[in-house]
Formats: structure tokens, sequence, C-alpha cells
């Protein structure tokens, strides 16, 4: 193993795809001379799950289940986006309280996302003390979501046309209790973040993405802050509720991992003002109004704001329950582009953290796997597609061919 | 010649070091916890993980050198307890003693680090390679400010005997004051020799796993753990023997004394590894090079001063 591994003064060193620092399966294929990475080559696409194309099989119904299960994480983003797509194209109307029911779901996801990437950060870099904070943090947020829709993640609020779940005074108190003192946690975090020696030495400088490299590498969210760009689908297109409710967007110009540290420190305060103020001023009214049995046909793309960055869905209809197609842009699918950049040029320490600081989300990400044998690349269609996998498992011992497929009805 | 072996295998010597050890692993990882908001393992933990790891299967690598890798975690273990023969834990001094035992200690107290080093290269594998690099990049970093640090006090002490300087400082305690320097740069310095944080990048788990001894399992891994552990005992009563040696005369209470003592300076290095991150290599280097050795030789020309002037 070692004869392939140590090319003169180089060494190669796989990280992944298992591998401690990752919480999903990816493999970066880094190339040391000492301890600084002259190469890194990003390999993803262990998590593929075929779900954009389980999608054509299903009623729109079924498939906001699987669409609110792209992501454990931010799983409330994917379906607001996907009901907003199916909302305009039917052209129903939701109910306000309803919009803001949804808002606030979507600013506790991004408390508890963002206190979940703060420890992740931390234990990356070897601070395990901060991680159990913020995660011990974190649990307030996710006893809130849980009480308000009956589960921690997945919340499965969202319906076409609304929301399931009304939200009881209870909760709303309970989330403004919870606000106050949340808030005083992400303070003393955000001093911990600008004080700490250890911290800064190893934030500071760190997987420098400037900006004029984040806007070639399109990169989006915190990544994108970091680096002195204002982009915020709630403001430059609010969505739902957030027309009406003011929204500041955070940017920092260190363009380092420790501005993306920052920003997402103080996009977590001024989510907690986000939600006082839907808590003061949420309408009274119905949380729902009926959804069609079919949805017109026709093309729509529908955005929002994910923790991670700006989340794209497109969604085609036939006019049908069937959807046509469905297409979803995770934000991890924008920052990879920008991490072979990132990594290069580094020290072997820091690969963890910078590979952490765009906050990956692996399966939310991958779509489908190029297979390059040689120099020979091919286009395959549905059927030869689908023979070839027949004829891979079959080598395995697995046979496949009996296997019904639905007939598709998708333009390749 | 009973007695003599009775007070080396088993009292003060290996056995009462390595049940101690297990104790100070469950007050650190306690400790540790405590300080995350956790509420930390059991008491008997670090004995139920080393019997568990008893009755693991020991997986040699193909590619590593079967005899190196078997016989280091025991050289390891070996060069620990037998230092730690040299260190007054009740009373004054050791089990035994001899002008310039110091010099033995600390030069057996490379042997586990080398050992660690040779485990990660004869491991052959690609991180425990990097872990064993930066293990002995490490060793390069501690080892002359630990080294100058530990040595400086017997310049006043006029002795090379750790129980000899034990010995002078209890009876001249206020020449301890001097030495307030070097016991800051022992203890920091102690850190980095233990691998903890924010000095633990040879063990770093989010970047190489768990470094030198990645390719460890079972017996041969429960070895080398046991070592780190007794390490952490000699270290802080190396410390406490020759920075702190308040003693009163009596066996049970110097005992007692002894015990308070390493548990101190046990909290110190828990709550330093629990409010840190871990430093980076480079980072690492330019701490010890450049601030933590400049103070042990300003230590050292102090006390080398305090020799001259004061014609004890």
């Amino acid at each position: 193993m070692n004869e392939k591994r140590i090319i003169g003064n180089r060494i190669v060193i796989p990280i992944g795809p298992q591998h401690p620092s990752l919480k999903e399966p990816g493999c970066f294929t880094i190339t040391l001379e000492g301890e600084k990475v002259v190469h890194a080559v990003i390999g993803v696409g262990y998590n593929h799950r075929g779900l954009e194309k389980a999608c054509e099989s299903r009623s729109f119904i079924q498939t906001l289940y699987l669409i609110e299960r792209v992501c454990g994480i931010c799983s409330h983003t994917h379906s607001t986006a996907f009901c907003q797509g199916i909302e305009e194209l039917s052209g129903i109307t939701v109910p306000r309280r309803a919009a803001y029911i949804r808002v606030i779901i979507a600013e506790l996801e991004r408390l508890h996302s963002h206190l979940l990437w703060l420890g992740v950060a931390a234990h990356e870099i070897g601070f395990d003390t901060l991680f159990m904070y913020s995660w011990r943090d974190r649990e307030k947020v996710l006893d809130i979501l849980a009480e308000a829709c009956g589960n921690r993640v997945n919340y499965g609020i969202n319906t076409v046309g609304g929301v399931r779940r009304d939200l009881d005074d209870n909760v709303i108190q309970g989330i403004s209790k919870m606000a106050d003192s949340l808030e005083n946690q992400l303070k003393y975090y955000l001093d911990l973040v600008m004080i700490d020696t250890t911290l800064s030495a190893r934030l500071s400088g760190i997987g420098k993405l400037s900006r004029e490299d984040a806007m070639k590498f399109g990169a989006v969210g915190p990544v994108a802050r970091a680096a002195g760009i204002s982009y915020d689908i709630r403001t430059i297109e609010p969505y739902g509720a957030y027309g009406e409710i003011p929204v500041k967007v955070i940017t920092d110009d260190h363009a380092d991992v420790f501005g993306r540290t920052v920003v997402r420190i103080r996009e977590m305060l001024e989510s907690l003002e986000i939600l006082r103020f839907c808590i003061k001023n949420i309408p009274d009214g119905g949380i729902a109004v009926k959804a069609p049995r079919r949805i017109p046909a026709g093309e729509v793309i529908s955005r929002t704001e994910a923790p991670r960055g700006e989340n794209i869905h497109y969604i085609r209809s036939n006019g049908t329950d069937i959807l046509d197609r469905v297409r979803v842009r995770a934000p991890t699918e924008a920052n990879w582009h920008g991490m072979k950049h990132m990594l290069e040029g580094q020290y072997l320490a820091d690969v963890p953290i910078t590979i952490a600081a765009i906050d990956p989300c692996y399966s939310c990400a991958d779509r489908a796997i190029v297979i390059n044998s040689g120099n020979k690349t091919e286009v395959m269609d549905w059927q030869r597609l689908r023979q070839y996998s027949i004829e891979w498992y079959k080598k395995r011992g697995v046979d496949m061919a009996s296997v019904k497929m639905p007939e598709s009805k998708a333009y390749f | 010649m009973v007695s003599a072996l009775v007070k080396i295998f088993i009292f003060p010597g290996f056995v009462f070091m390595a049940a101690y050890s297990m104790f100070l692993e469950y007050l650190d990882r306690k400790i540790y916890a405590r300080l995350q908001n956790r509420i930390g393992p059991p008491w008997y933990q670090p004995l139920a993980d080393f019997l568990k790891l008893l009755g693991k299967e020991t997986i040699i690598p193909a590619d590593a050198n079967r005899m190196m890798f078997q016989v280091l975690p025991i050289a390891s273990l070996a060069a620990v307890a037998t230092s730690f023969i040299y260190i007054p834990v009740f009373g004054r001094n050791a089990v035994a003693y001899f002008e310039g035992d110091v010099v033995v200690v600390l030069y057996l107290l490379t042997v586990p680090t080398m050992s660690l080093f040779l485990a990660g290269w004869y491991s052959r594998g690609i991180y425990s390679t990097i872990g064993s690099v930066r293990t002995l990049t490490q060793m390069f970093a501690y080892e002359v400010p630990l080294f100058m640090a530990l040595l400086a006090p017997g310049l006043i002490a006029k002795t090379w005997s750790v129980s000899g300087m034990a010995e002078f400082y209890s009876r001249h305690p206020l020449y301890i004051l001097i030495n307030v320097p070097a016991f800051a740069v022992a203890l920091i310095a102690g850190q980095g020799k233990l691998e903890r944080a924010p000095f633990d990048s040879p063990e770093a788990e989010t970047e190489i796993v768990s470094g030198a001894l990645v390719e460890y399992s079972g017996k041969l891994l429960a070895l080398f753990r046991m070592s780190v552990d007794c390490e952490l005992v000699l270290i802080a009563s190396l410390i406490s023997a020759i920075f702190l040696p308040f003693m009163t005369g009596n066996v049970i209470l110097d005992f007692a004394l002894y015990l308070i003592k390493t548990c101190a300076i046990l909290v110190f290095f828990t709550i330093m590894r629990s409010v840190m991150a871990r430093l980076r290599v480079d980072q690492m280097l330019a701490f010890y090079w450049r601030l933590l050795t400049p103070v042990a030789v300003v230590q050292m020309v102090i006390n080398l001063l305090v020799r001259g002037n004061l014609r004890l």
C-alpha cells in the first residue's frame, strides 16, 4: 500500500470515504509535501439516492414526503421550496398565519443547523468543550421543534396550501423563553470566537475564498456572505412571510473560516430577532387551504434560503398528479466548486475544518455518479442505464431483472 | 532483597503506579466531562476499558514489522515503570536514588515517546506514519524546555538527584519561589509530552484518526494506553517532587500530600485540555521555541546567578 501512497517526498493521503472528521462519506485525496497540501481531489457521490428519479413516479403529495427527506438537518427549507413551487403552479395562496408558521419553523431550523455546525467545527479543531456546549444549547431549539411539530428533525409541518399544525400558546411562549436564554449563550460564543487565541489561531486565514473567487465559483450562503457578498434569498426575493419581516443580511469581510464562524453566530442572533418579530405579529386565521388534486401543466423555479445557502427547486408538471421533473439544487452543490481552491496550499491540519466550514451536506448534493473508465466517456439513456445496472448486479450475484420499474415519462 | 522487590514491583512501584494511573485517568475523564456539561464515566471505566482491550483480538498489519510491533508497547511501559522507581512517592527518598538519577529519569522519559514514534513508523500505515512524524517533531519541541525546567532547580540544590532536590527544597521551602517560571514551563511542556490538547496534533482524531497508534488493537493497544497513563503519573509525580516538595516527615501524611499534589497537577492539565483548541504543528513549534525555551533559558541564568551568590 505504501509504495503507491508515497511518491518521492510527496504523500498521498485519503481523507474518506470513512473518516472520523467526515460525518458523511466523501473521498478527499490529499497530496502532501510535508504537512502542506499541494493537490486536492474532491470525490463525492458515495451517497447518491436516486431521489429526483423517485419523485417522478409518485404523486406530488407522496413526493412532498420524499423532499422532506432530502436533508436531515434542513428538511423544512426543502419542503417549503417544493410547496411554494406547487402552490405557484396551482395558483393558491397560503394563509398568512401559515406563512408565519413556516418562517418560525425555518428560523428555528436555521438556529439548530448553525448550532450543530458550530459544534462540528469546534470538534474539527479539537475544541471539544465548545462542541458539547453548543450541542447542549441546540437541544433547547430541538425541544421547541419537537413540541411544535412532533419531531426533532423532519418536522413534516409543511403541506401544499399551508401547514399541518397550528402553534399553540405554549409553543409560542416556549420560543420566546428559549430565545432569551439562547441569546446570552450566543453572545458568549461570539465573544469567545473574538477573544480566544487558540480559536483565532486555528480559524483565521484558513480556507480563504475571496470575494472574486466566491463569485467565480458561485458560492452561496455563509461562505459567500463571509466574503462580503450580500446574497440572501430572504431579502433579494422575499418568499412567504419574509416580505413583511425585517431581515438584516449578515456579512463579513474576513473571507475565511473565521469569517464564516462569525457570520453564522451573528445570523443566529438575527434569527432570534426574526422569531421575536414573528411571535409578536403572528396573525390569526386558518392554517391551510385545500390543494387541488391535479397540478396544472407548467414549470416553476422556487428558491429559499436554507441554513447552508440558496436552495433551488425546479418543478415541471404535465397536468396530472405525478410531476414530470423535480430538480433539487441543494446549497452544498454550489459550495463544492470552490473547495479545491480553498484546500490547496494549506496545512493538512486545516483540511477537516476547511471542509467543515462550508457545512457540507453530502447526500443532499449527490446526484449521479460518472463512471470514468479510461478516456472513454458515454452518455446513457434511461433504458441503457437500467440494462447496465442489471448486468452490474448480475456479476455480483443479484438478479434485478425481475424488479418492475414504472415507465418513465421524463425527458432526458 | 524481598522488601526491595516488593517496593519495586508492588508499592510504591509498578502495581501502585498502574492502579494510580487508572484513578488519574478516571479523574481526568470525569473532570473533563463535568467541565463540558456531561456526566462522565463511572470510577471503574478505565479498568473496564483495559480489561476489555485485553480480551480483544490483536491484529498485526501484514506490512508491519512483527517483532517491533509487539516489543514496543512493552518497552514503553518498562521504561516508565523503571523511571518511577527514582521518584519519591512518600517521604523524602525514592525507592532507589543516586547522584544523577534525574538524568536517568529524563532519559527514560524519552523512551515512551520514541516507542510511540517507532510504533507508528513500523505499522507502515499512512495515518500512523504522519502521526509518528508529528510525535517526533513535537518531541524536539518540548524536550528542550522540559529538560531545562526540570534541571534548573538542581542548580540551586547542587544535586542531580530527584530525591536530593526534594530533600533540599523541603528544608528550604522559600527557594521554590525562584523556580516558579520553571514550574510553569514544566507544566506546559508536560502537557506537550503527554500529547494532550492543545498539543495533541500527533493524535489529532479529526485529521489522522489517532496518529501513531492507529494500527494497534487488543492487548498491545491496552499496554500502550497503560504506558501513556503511567506516563501521566510519572510526569505529575516528577513535577510535584521537584517543584512542590512540601513534606511533614510523617509517612502517612506525606503520602496523602503526594496524592493531593499530583491530583492538583492533573486538574491543571485537565482544565488546560478543556479550554483550548488543538494547535497546528507549526503553531506548536513556534510556541515552544519562541516562548517556552527562552523562559527556561532565563530560569537557568537566574538559578546560576543565585547559586553563585548565595554560597549555600
